[in-house]
C-alpha cells in the first residue's frame, strides 16, 4: 500500500467557496507535480451553497491509483493530515447543512496533524475557541484578515497561495514550494503570488496543542430515529406559537419570544453579531421587522433583543436601525456565549453600556458583504499589507 | 523504438486536465462538436450546463445554447433539433428528468439519437439532493439506451462512444450516460483529454439521412395511429435495440483502436472475477467502495469479485449468464428501488434473475440488496456484510432474497 494524505478545508458557504475550491484543486495539482495522484471534492455544501453555512472541501492525494481508491472508498476521510479553518470563527465549531450537532473544527484531524488557521488573533484565543482533542495536534496561524468574498466576486488577497506555502512548509511529503509555485505560475501567470507562497512558507511556525488546552464542553450531537420509530407521510412536527419573554429583574411577563426551532441552533453560522444599545433605541421595530430569521424577541417593555441562538449575523438589523450606533455589528471572535444582552442589560446597566462601548471598539471591520462597488479593490491592498508584515 | 515514439506522441497528443464527471461531459461535448444544447437547472446534473455555458461564452465551442422554461421544454426542443440535423445534448436529474417524461417517452420512439447526461438523484420527495438511480431506469421500457459509468475518464470516453453508437443509422436511439450525483458529478478527477483529431477521426458527423426534416425531404413525423400501425412500429424499435448490441462491440473496438484505451466487455466490468467464488453486482461510483472491499476480503482468504454493469439497456443478458454461471452465488447491489416488484426487490437485482432464468446452465442464488439511497454512502463494512451473506446463501444456507444495507433499525 502506498501513502495516502487527506487535506480538508472548512470554510463559510458562498462567501468562501472559491477560495475552498482554489486550495483543493491546487492541492491536488501542485501534488500530480510530483507524479502523485488525487481528487478534490465537496461535502456538506449545496450546489449552490448556503451564506455562510460551515461547508467543506476535500483534497485526497495518493501515490498510486490503488491507495487513492483506499482513499475514496470512504467518501468522507476519516482522519485528515491538515484542516484549514479558512475563518477563525470556525474554530468554535462546525455544524454543517446536512451534519447533525457540532462538530469541533479539530475533529478529523489525526494526532499530531495540523490545523491550519487564518486569522488576526493569536494562539490563545483560537485554542480557547476550539474544543478539547483526546491526542495532541498541531496549531499553525496564518496571520492575516480572513478573507470573505462574494458569490460572483473573488477577493483575490492571496491567502490561497499563502496557505498554499505554508502546507508546502508543514508537509513537504505531499509537495514542495516548487511545486506549489509551477501550480501558481501555470493557473495564475503571477509572480507576486509565487513570492507570496514563499514568504508564508518561510514564516509560517506551529505550536502544539494539548489535550488538556481548548474548550472543554461536549459538543451537542444527536440520535437520529430509526424507521419505524420516524412518523409516516414525510411529515414532522412544525414549531408552534411563541411564549411571553420574563424580565429577569422584575419579573414582569410580557411581549413575545417566538419558539424556535428546537434541535438546530444557528450560532455556528455566525461570523458576526449585533449589539444593542437599549437606550438609545427608539422602538422603531425595523429590526424586528426586517430580520430575516424573526431572531428579535420582543421584551415586556417593547425593547427588541435579538436571540443569538438564532442569529445566523447577517447584517440587515444594522442597516435598517435609523439611530447611530444602536445596532452594531461585531466580529463573533469577540464573544465566548450566547448569552441574552438584554438580560445583561436589565442586571447591571452600566456595566452593560461599559462592555457594549469595548466590543465596538475593538472590532470595527465586517467579516462579510459585498456592498459597494470598488470594496475588493480598497480591501485587497490591505489584506496584502497585513500579509506582507505578517 | 517506433512503437515507444508513437507511445510518446500519443502522450503528448492528450492533455491531462483535474475535472469532475459533468466537466468531463462537457468536453466531450465539445470534441463532439455539439450544435444545440438546451438547459434548465436542477442539481446535481446542472453543472454540466455550467461547463458547456462557459465554453460556449468563451467561444471554445460554437453551439446554440438554450434555456428552456422547463425540463418538458428542455427535451422537446433538442429532440425538434435532432430531428432537423443537429448533434445534440440534453440532461436532467431526479424530478426534473420526471417532469420531461412526455418528451422522453416519444423520443426513442421517433427515433431521436439524442445524447443526454442523467445525474442521478434521489427522486423527490423528500427532495434529496444525493444519489439514487431511478431517475434514469424510469425510461427503461421505453427505447432509451441506458449506461452507467464510473469514472470522469470513462464518463468522457463513454459520452463519445454514445454518439457513435445513437447516431448510427441502424441504430438511430437516444442514449443516457448516468453519473452518480456528488460522488461522480462533483468530484474532480485527473482525466486525460483526448485530441480533436482523434475524436474527428472516432465520430463521424451526424447523418439524419432519410429521416431529416427538411423542405427538401418531404416527410410527416408522428402522424396519429391506431391498432393497425403500433405493433410494428414498436417491432421496428425491437430491432434496433437487438442491433445495438453489435454496433456497441464496434464502437468499442474502433475507440481502442484509436485511443489506446480499452474499457474489455463493453457491456460489464469483470473485476477479480477469473478465480471467484461468489461475486457482487453494481452500477455507478459504488464500485470503488466494493474494490476496495474485495480487496480487503481477498487478503483474508475470501475471494470475491466484482461485476460491474455498464449498460443497463442493451441488457446484455446472455453474456451475463453466462459469466455469472461461473460462480456460486451472486449478490446484487441496488442502488434504487421497486416497490412491490418480485421479492420487492431492487431494478438490478429483477433483471439479473431474469437473466439468468432462461439459460441451460447453473443457476446460482442471487440475493438482492438495497444500499445507498438518497446519496448514503455504500461503505466498505457494507460491502462485506452484503459479501458474508452472499457466502452463506452459496453454502446452502437460507438467506433473504431483499436486505436493506446501511438503514437505521
Amino acid at each position: 500500500m502506498g501513502r495516502l494524505f487527506a487535506i480538508e478545508i472548512i470554510y463559510r458557504g458562498i462567501f468562501q467557496k472559491t477560495l475552498a475550491t482554489r486550495l483543493s484543486r491546487s492541492i491536488v495539482l501542485a501534488a500530480h507535480e510530483e507524479g502523485k495522484l488525487g481528487i478534490s471534492f465537496g461535502r456538506y455544501g449545496d450546489s449552490p451553497e448556503r451564506n455562510g453555512i460551515p461547508a467543506k472541501n476535500f483534497a485526497i492525494v495518493a501515490t498510486d491509483e490503488q491507495t487513492l481508491q483506499e482513499g475514496m472508498a470512504k467518501y468522507e476521510p476519516k482522519e485528515v493530515d491538515i484542516t484549514i479553518a479558512v475563518d477563525d470563527t470556525l474554530c468554535k465549531g462546525v455544524e454543517s447543512w446536512a451534519w447533525y450537532g457540532l462538530q469541533p473544527v479539530n475533529r478529523l484531524l489525526k494526532p499530531g496533524g495540523t490545523l491550519i488557521v487564518t486569522s488576526r488573533e493569536g494562539p490563545d484565543a483560537i485554542i480557547a475557541m476550539s474544543h478539547r482533542k483526546e491526542a495532541p495536534y498541531n496549531l499553525a496561524i496564518l496571520k492575516g484578515t480572513v478573507s470573505f468574498s462574494g458569490l460572483w466576486v473573488y477577493k483575490d488577497d492571496h491567502t490561497d497561495v499563502r496557505i498554499l506555502g505554508a502546507i508546502a512548509k508543514i508537509l513537504p511529503d505531499l509537495f514542495t514550494l516548487q511545486s506549489v509555485q509551477k501550480v501558481i505560475a501555470d493557473q495564475w501567470h503571477d509572480p507576486v503570488k509565487a513570492e507570496s507562497a514563499a514568504r508564508a512558507y518561510e514564516r509560517i511556525s506551529s505550536i502544539t496543542v494539548r489535550t488538556d488546552q481548548g474548550n472543554p464542553e461536549t459538543p451537542y450531537k444527536f440520535d437520529l430515529p430509526k424507521w419505524h420509530e420516524m412518523g409516516e407521510g414525510i411529515a414532522i412536527p412544525s414549531i408552534p406559537a411563541g411564549t411571553e419573554v420574563e424580565d429577569p429583574v422584575s419579573h414582569a411577563e410580557g411581549g413575545f419570544r417566538p419558539d424556535r426551532n428546537p434541535t438546530f441552533k444557528k450560532f455556528s453560522t455566525r461570523t458576526m453579531r449585533p449589539v444593542v444599545n437599549f437606550d438609545t433605541c427608539i422602538k422603531c421595530t425595523l429590526c424586528w421587522l426586517h430580520c430575516p430569521d424573526s431572531c428579535f424577541d420582543v421584551t415586556p417593555e417593547g425593547l427588541y433583543d435579538a436571540n443569538m441562538e438564532a442569529c445566523c449575523g447577517c447584517g440587515v438589523c444594522e442597516a435598517v436601525c435609523p439611530v447611530k450606533e444602536c445596532v452594531t455589528m461585531v466580529n463573533e471572535t469577540e464573544f465566548g456565549d450566547n448569552a441574552s444582552q438584554w438580560e445583561a442589560w436589565r442586571h447591571d446597566k452600566p456595566a452593560y453600556e461599559a462592555w457594549l462601548a469595548e466590543k465596538i471598539k475593538s472590532r470595527p471591520e465586517r467579516s462579510h458583504g459585498f456592498r459597494y462597488r470598488g470594496q475588493y479593490e480598497e480591501q485587497v491592498p490591505e489584506a496584502l499589507e497585513i500579509a506582507r508584515k505578517a | 523504438m517506433a512503437t515507444l515514439a508513437a507511445v510518446e506522441e500519443q502522450r503528448k497528443t492528450e492533455e491531462t486536465a483535474l475535472i469532475t464527471g459533468s466537466e468531463a461531459i462537457a468536453v466531450a461535448c465539445k470534441l463532439a462538436d455539439v450544435d444545440v444544447i438546451t438547459a434548465y437547472p436542477i442539481r446535481p446534473y446542472d453543472t454540466v450546463m455550467q461547463y458547456v455555458c462557459r465554453l460556449v461564452a468563451n467561444g471554445e465551442m460554437d453551439c446554440e445554447y438554450i434555456v428552456a422554461e422547463g425540463e418538458h421544454s428542455q427535451f422537446e426542443i433538442v429532440k425538434h433539433a435532432c430531428a432537423c440535423g443537429a448533434r445534440v445534448f440534453c440532461g436532467s436529474s431526479g424530478v426534473g428528468w420526471m417532469y420531461a417524461m412526455e418528451a422522453l417517452t416519444v423520443t426513442p420512439a421517433l427515433r431521436i439519437p439524442m445524447v443526454v447526461m442523467v445525474g442521478n438523484r434521489a427522486l423527490d420527495d423528500p427532495g434529496a439532493f444525493g444519489v439514487e438511480h431511478n431517475d434514469a431506469l424510469a425510461v427503461r421500457d421505453l427505447g432509451w439506451q441506458l449506461v452507467w459509468v464510473d469514472n470522469a475518464q470513462e464518463a468522457l470516453d463513454t459520452a463519445l462512444i454514445a454518439y457513435r453508437v445513437a447516431e448510427d443509422r441502424r441504430i438511430f436511439l437516444p442514449c443516457a450516460i448516468s453519473c452518480d450525483g456528488a460522488f461522480l458529478t462533483h468530484s474532480q478527477a485527473l482525466v486525460k483529454i483526448p485530441s480533436q483529431e482523434k475524436v474527428n477521426e472516432f465520430l463521424p458527423r451526424y447523418n439524419r439521412a432519410d429521416l431529416l426534416l427538411h423542405p427538401d425531404n418531404p416527410i410527416t413525423v408522428a402522424p396519429q395511429g391506431n391498432e393497425d400501425w403500433v405493433m410494428e412500429i414498436r417491432r421496428q424499435n425491437y430491432a434496433a435495440m437487438e442491433r445495438t448490441y453489435g454496433v456497441i462491440k464496434e464502437a468499442y473496438a474502433d475507440f481502442e483502436r484509436i485511443f489506446g484505451r480499452s474499457y474489455g466487455n463493453p457491456f460489464f466490468e469483470e473485476y477479480m472475477t477469473d478465480d471467484a467464488d461468489i461475486v457482487l453486482m453494481g452500477m455507478g461510483t459504488l464500485s470503488i467502495s466494493v474494490k476496495v472491499a474485495i480487496r480487503q476480503m481477498r487478503k483474508e482468504g475470501k475471494r470475491v469479485g466484482f461485476v460491474r454493469m455498464r449498460w443497463f439497456r442493451p441488457f446484455a443478458a446472455e453474456e451475463l449468464a453466462k459469466s455469472l454461471q461461473r460462480f456460486e452465488a451472486v449478490g446484487v447491489v441496488d442502488r434504487d428501488y421497486s416497490f412491490g416488484s418480485p421479492y420487492l426487490g431492487g431494478v438490478l437485482a429483477g433483471e439479473v434473475r431474469h437473466a439468468l432464468y432462461p439459460g441451460a446452465g447453473k443457476k446460482p442464488p442471487v440475493l438482492g440488496f438495497i444500499c445507498g439511497l438518497g446519496g448514503r454512502e455504500v461503505t466498505v463494512p457494507d460491502v462485506q456484510r452484503m459479501a458474508d451473506s452472499v457466502y452463506r446463501a452459496a453454502e446452502g444456507k437460507a438467506q433473504p432474497l431483499t436486505q436493506w444495507i446501511g438503514l437505521r433499525e
